[in-house]
């Protein structure tokens, strides 16, 4: 255990920083190799072909360098060999709460995860450390035929499901970091949604890193087959450690012919993550894939949630924000590529940053030259609180077919004396009336989020700006 | 109490920004209840009046005093001089993208006159009555603050604020620019409104005495070069109407007293 004092002087003021004793069944030594890949896939008795992937993903992660691009300085920083790779915090999946154990409740209950449950809550399942202590769905996901597991109950339930679309949407050699998570994943959530079933409430999972220099390696493939809809949140807050922790997830989806899935994230990290993520869905014919995206802490994030509009008709939303401040850098954006013929696509990307941190929006837009009479419409907004911070935009644009209709905009902005003062002079102080400018910036994502994480997202950001009035 | 003391005393003020003297030494007294204009052109020196009396921080103080019913306001910051009951109608509201009016007006209600006076059914007949009375639609709730207003609309919110506000004083800039004469007799309702028949106290900023006819201040104050050059009854307003700032000036230079 660190010292607390030391603890909050390395991480800075984190707002949800407090960790349970690390009370682990099993924990791996530190760093990573062929057999603590082999020991991972053993102790969860997944079938041969899961454990040559993790191989296979294995080797190639040792073997790709680092990305050259984005912030290559901190992702240098990055030192593998001081990173565990599997942590299992308690023996086996929790039935109901009751079961889950009393440390490891209460961290989740100051989350507030079972109240937020009876109010509109489908279903839970919270990913602590490497695996899901507690899951359960209501009666009536089930009864639609629902399947909604943690990824390693999925693999022994519903194999054939899996093994038909593990990695298809982004293989394993996509990235280095992609290598890494197919390599030494555990946890995350496993979702298949029947034909034609509309799932109406959002289900939820929670994410949270506890245990010092824990890599945090989950892996979520949803499912939504022909003419089904799915709303799934997923929800970050990690507890301050003064040495650094690594998170690289891989979220792969797939919308089948007529079907929704919309896919939301709040991610509050505490500025000692590295939060590098990959994200892709492919959407069929006449489908909509919908990435909803909030970025807060971490120390760098790397994170461009993805389409790949296969099927005729198809649409993709991207709509994401980001909040750097000190000391952290938060590059984010979007991908899409237009394959099929009148689709369509919306990036929205809004980035804050304050008190020295970096927000840089990188995006990647493509229209393949046989995809006729695609639409796709960019804005990217930045808003700089004070002189030292930054902003930068990355767009990258390629068109190959004449028939395309494209839109990029872009505006950087600044909080103007006035402004405050506009608001001061109604009553509010100076840290509320900034609050009351960035939560309006922020405004067009926090509408698209369910109420409770609207108003949680509202009150962190309130919280950040009270910080910044020296 | 505040009754037996003027809602607002300016003595002697002088004011900078960045080493230029815009104010050099302006006396006004309003007694509670009572409505004065300040009329001038552009550039006189009238809207840094309206500024400093709300606490803007690029101006420099050098002299003088600025008392709220008795009490230096002075050392205040803007937010605490708005829940003392200072209020200032912009002649440039700011825009908000993203502050729902709504949201802005119950956290501003809170702010300044408590959280109960921002709760449940009074505080929703208030706003309802405020709304109907300045001719706003209830879909202007879900708007942003300010954002892509017309000018009218943007006056007709800052009155609105007024309304819900409840000054003791209320200093209005250039509220009657860029409004129609409709427009301006609906915000002349809501300030005299405000201030007629109570302890509170308005300052009105214009260069036209349009809005004038339709509040009838008490007290007309007329300003030139940072200085007030003549202060009077109503009837100043349409002499200065009449025949204009230089043929007063004239009329001040050569002695003449407005009274």
């Amino acid at each position: 255990m660190s010292q607390p004092s030391e603890a909050r002087e390395a991480v800075g003021d984190y707002k949800a920083g407090w960790h349970d004793p690390e009370n682990s069944t099993i924990r791996f030594d530190f760093g990573l190799s062929e057999q603590v890949v082999r020991d991972i896939s053993e102790l969860k008795s997944e079938p041969e072909w899961m454990t040559e992937m993790r191989l296979k993903a294995y080797r190639h992660f040792v073997d790709r360098p680092m990305p050259n691009w984005g912030n290559t300085e901190i992702l240098e920083g990055i030192d593998f060999d001081n990173v565990c790779y599997f942590l299992r915090s308690s023996d086996q999946t929790g039935e109901s709460w009751e079961d889950v154990p009393e440390d490891i409740r209460n961290t989740f209950e100051r989350l507030g995860i079972p109240e937020a449950e009876q109010k509109w809550l489908s279903g839970v399942t919270a990913q602590y450390e490497s695996e899901t202590v507690y899951h359960s769905i209501r009666e009536d996901l089930e009864k639609q035929g629902v399947i909604f597991l943690d990824m390693d109950s999925g693999l022994r339930e519903y194999e054939d499901i899996v093994k038909r679309y593990f990695g298809t949407v982004i293989p394993f050699s996509d990235n280095k970091f992609s290598a890494l998570n197919t390599a030494v994943w555990s946890g995350g959530s496993f979702i298949y949604v029947p034909k034609g079933v509309s799932v109406e409430m959002p289900v939820q999972a929670y994410f949270r890193i506890n245990a010092k220099n824990m890599g945090q390696f989950e892996r979520t493939l949803i499912i939504a087959d022909e003419g089904s809809s799915i709303h799934y949140v997923e929800g970050c807050t990690a507890p301050t450690y003064s040495t650094d922790s690594l998170h690289s997830a891989v979220v792969e989806l797939i919308a089948l012919p007529g079907a929704h899935i919309r896919y939301t994230t709040v991610q509050n990290w505490s500025n000692n993550v590295y939060n590098l993520v990959t994200k892709r869905g492919v959407a069929h014919e006449d489908s909509k894939i919908e990435w909803v995206d909030g970025n807060i802490g971490s120390k760098l994030t790397m994170k461009y949630p993805a389409v790949i509009l296969k099927g005729e008709g198809s649409h993709a939303e991207v709509i994401s924000v980001a909040y750097a401040g000190a000391g952290q850098h938060q590059d984010a954006g979007a991908k899409v590529h237009h394959l099929a013929s009148n689709t369509t696509s919306n990036i929205l990307s809004k980035s804050i940053s304050k008190d020295g941190g970096r927000g840089s929006y990188r995006g990647m837009a493509k229209i393949m030259p046989k995809a006729e009479n695609c639409r796709m419409n960019i804005v990217c907004d930045a808003l700089i609180l004070d002189e030292g911070s930054r902003s930068d935009t990355y767009p990258t644009m390629e068109v190959g077919n004449a028939s395309a209709h494209c839109e990029h905009e872009a505006s950087v902005s600044k909080v103007g004396d006035e402004q405050l003062f506009y608001l001061m002079s109604r009553g509010h102080t100076e840290a509320e009336a900034l609050g009351m400018i960035v939560n309006g910036f922020f405004e067009p994502f926090t509408k698209e989020l369910p109420m409770e994480y609207a108003v949680e997202l509202n009150k962190l950001m309130a919280l950040e700006m009270e910080g910044s009035i020296g | 109490m505040s009754g037996e003391k003027p809602i607002l005393v300016i003595s002697n003020l002088h004011v900078g920004i960045e080493g230029t003297e815009i104010l050099k030494g302006i006396d006004i007294t309003i007694p509670s209840g009572e409505i004065h204009a300040i009329m001038g052109r552009n550039g006189s020196g009238k809207t840094t009046a309206a500024n400093v009396i709300m606490g803007h921080p690029s101006y420099d103080i050098e002299d003088g005093d600025v008392q709220l019913s008795g009490e230096s306001i002075l050392d205040l910051e803007p937010w605490e001089r708005s829940r003392s009951g200072v209020f200032l109608s912009f002649q440039y509201p700011q825009a908000v993208p993203g502050l729902q009016v709504g949201n802005f007006l119950r956290k501003s209600v809170s702010s300044v006159r408590g959280d109960d006076a921002a709760k449940g059914a009074a505080f929703r007949e208030d706003l309802k009555n405020a709304m109907s009375k300045l001719n706003i639609p209830s879909s202007f709730l879900s708007r942003y603050v300010n954002d892509g207003f017309s000018g009218g609309e943007k006056k007709r919110f800052e009155i609105l604020q007024m309304m819900l506000l409840k000054p003791r004083l209320a200093v209005l800039d250039e509220t009657d620019s860029g409004l129609d004469i409709d427009g301006i007799r609906t915000v002349a309702e809501g300030i005299n409104e405000v201030v007629r028949g109570t302890e509170n106290g308005a300052l009105i900023i214009t260069h036209y005495s349009r809005i004038l006819e339709h509040v009838q201040p008490d007290r007309i104050h007329v300003m030139i070069g940072g200085k007030i050059v003549a202060s009077g009854g109503p009837g100043l307003a349409s002499l200065l109407e009449e025949n204009g700032y230089d043929w007063l000036e004239e009329r001040v230079a050569e002695g003449d007293v407005f009274e």
